[in-house]
């Protein structure tokens, strides 16, 4: 097993946020986190990578018990993340961000680089450019390419297709599906269900910080109770 | 027009510039990441004339130095940069990290703090008197001339010359070093940093190595142009370093440049050619940081706070 969330706890100040959450993602699995707004998708994610401390509860990454570790460790480690709104940075160039990706490994080798462009060439295109006038599509690419430049083992995203054109949305996951079937492990949030079942393996449904629902994608995407889970808030 | 006396404004500007501009990198660059006003900043540039002093005198004095007096000058340059580096590297330490999540007020009242500490000990430790530099016989001030007159020194052309390369310097590290960029990814977003794995503590101890020791070699600057230095000059530098650095456009390193020039030459200018100018340059220049204020708050090159994307 490559990640494990034992029974967490996550607050902010005295709200309790993250209720008692479980979830594993195996080795080179795909796995979707589902949940509408405020359920909680992205502090799991702040809590699996470090940006968030959970006050009870175990976070394991590779057989190592990291929630007591920062998020540099936990990154040297093998995770990566393309983080809600992307956030690239935007005053400084699309290679210069994919540098910051690989920012534990030197800055990434010429591998890196070749790996990263000949997934999304539109980015060897645009390496000079400033990545703050990059359109939304571009911004996504720059985003995914920034979190696969340290050659994670671990891969989590955080609404990658908010804000995209529909057919950017289907683009966006032919590559995450790309990136899976490359042997990166996936953990990506979204609130498009139907999109993101099709390509994972299975699937946690988070509603008001509990796991409400859990299971192989394919039985998730019949679920009645996952159309009332959306409907529920 | 009187030439010499335009000229020699010039080159005392460019020269008071010169040192205003170093102590204004410091402050840009600490709020570029911190969103905090240093005011330790002008202290540090204190002890570091302090420590040049004190290295000075360890090397036998100006009188006697036991080397020649510009390989004396370069030691007193490196010494004291390498310490206040880790004077300010301290300073961050004990005096900001505690606070880093607390009311940004909180910071800025520490800094004040650590800025009446550092005056107090070195009014207890060195004095108020003044401590002299002697740079007239350490090195023997020689003065050049261009036609009849244009006149400038060996100290001012070293002054100038230095704070333009160590401007370049820093320009390099910045734009150049995996350190410099993710100091740029940090002062653009903090969290998108820390979640691209790099030690945000390690990013802003060397922001501060850099900035304070940009401000001891401008402390040592102010000694040999001068030829003397004291307990409390930090305060008025240190003022006007952040002025600089406000209009030139905080956060900006080009601003703080350019800002250091601009109120050096102010400084120069209402000393010449301005009513009662020589009694009240200062005046002249704080009026110019409130003109900005009013014309244009974010300073010359300063981005209007920019929508993260
Ligand atoms: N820094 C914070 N301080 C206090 N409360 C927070 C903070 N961040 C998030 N919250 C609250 O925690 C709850 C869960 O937020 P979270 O961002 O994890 O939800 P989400 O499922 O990612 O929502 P969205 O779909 O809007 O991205 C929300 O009620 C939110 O208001
Ligand atoms: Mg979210």
């Amino acid at each position: 097993m490559l990640l494990r969330l034992d029974n967490v706890d996550t607050y902010y100040g005295q709200i309790h946020i993250l209720q008692g959450v479980s979830l594993e993602v195996n080795e080179g699995e795909l796995v979707c986190l589902l949940g509408g707004n405020a359920s909680g998708k992205s502090t799991t994610l702040k809590t699996i990578i470090g940006m968030v401390r959970p006050r009870r509860g175990a976070v394991q990454f590779a057989g190592e018990e990291v929630s007591g570790r920062p998020t540099s460790y936990r990154i040297g480690k093998g995770m990566a993340i393309v983080p809600e709104n992307r956030r690239l940075f935007g005053p400084m160039s699309v290679k210069e961000n994919l540098e910051m990706g690989a920012y534990l490994h030197g800055g990434g080798t010429k591998e890196d680089f070749e790996r990263v462009y000949s997934l999304f060439p539109l980015l060897y295109e645009r390496r000079r450019q400033l990545a703050g006038t990059l359109s939304g599509g571009e911004q996504q690419m720059a985003a995914m390419g920034r979190a696969l430049m340290s050659r994670p083992k671990l891969l989590l995203m955080d609404e990658p297709s908010m804000g995209l054109a529909p057919i950017l949305v289907e683009r966006n996951f032919e590559i995450i599906k790309e990136v899976h079937e490359s042997g990166v492990a996936i953990l990506v949030v979204e609130q498009n269900a139907n999109v993101s079942l099709s390509i994972a393996d299975r699937g946690y449904v988070l509603q008001t910080g509990r796991i409400v629902l859990s299971g192989a994608a394919s039985s998730l995407i019949k679920d009645e109770d996952l159309r009332k889970a959306y409907l529920g808030r | 027009m009187n030439w010499s006396l335009f000229f020699g404004e010039l080159v005392s500007g460019l020269t008071l510039g010169s040192i205003y501009a170093l102590i204004a990198l410091g402050y840009t660059m600490v709020y570029g990441i911190l969103k905090l006003l240093n005011f330790a900043h002008g202290d540090v540039y204190m002890v570091g004339a302090f420590v040049g002093f004190f290295v000075l005198k360890w090397l036998g004095g100006p009188l006697a130095p036991a080397v020649t007096g510009w390989l004396a000058v370069a030691i007193m340059f490196t010494v004291a940069m390498l310490a206040c580096g880790a004077l300010g590297v301290g300073i961050e330490r004990f005096a900001y990290r505690p606070l880093r999540n607390a009311p940004r007020i909180a910071p800025l009242i520490s800094a004040l703090g650590v800025s009446i500490f550092l005056q107090n000990s070195a009014l207890l430790l060195w004095g108020p008197q003044f401590r002299d530099y002697d740079t007239f016989d350490l090195v023997g001030v020689k003065s050049y001339h261009i036609g009849t007159n244009f006149f400038i020194s060996n100290v001012q052309i070293l002054t100038i010359s230095v704070s333009i390369g160590l401007t370049i310097l820093l320009a390099l590290v910045i734009s150049r070093t995996r350190t410099g960029k993710a100091m740029r990814a940090t002062s653009f977003d903090r969290d998108a940093a820390e979640m691209m794995g790099i030690s945000i503590d390690r990013v802003i101890s060397f922001t501060f190595f850099l900035g304070s020791a940009l401000a001891a070699a401008g402390g040592i600057m102010f000694g040999l142009v001068f030829g003397q230095i004291f307990s409390l000059m930090g305060f008025t530098a240190g003022l006007k370093g952040f002025t600089a650095a406000v209009v030139g456009g905080i956060g900006s390193i080009p601003g703080a440049v350019l800002g250091g020039f601009l109120i050096g030459l102010t400084e120069a200018f209402a000393t010449g050619y301005l009513p009662g100018g020589s009694v009240y340059a200062n005046l002249y220049v704080f009026a110019l940081l409130i003109v900005m204020f009013l014309i244009r708050p974010t300073g010359l090159l300063g981005s209007p706070v920019i929508q993260k994307v």
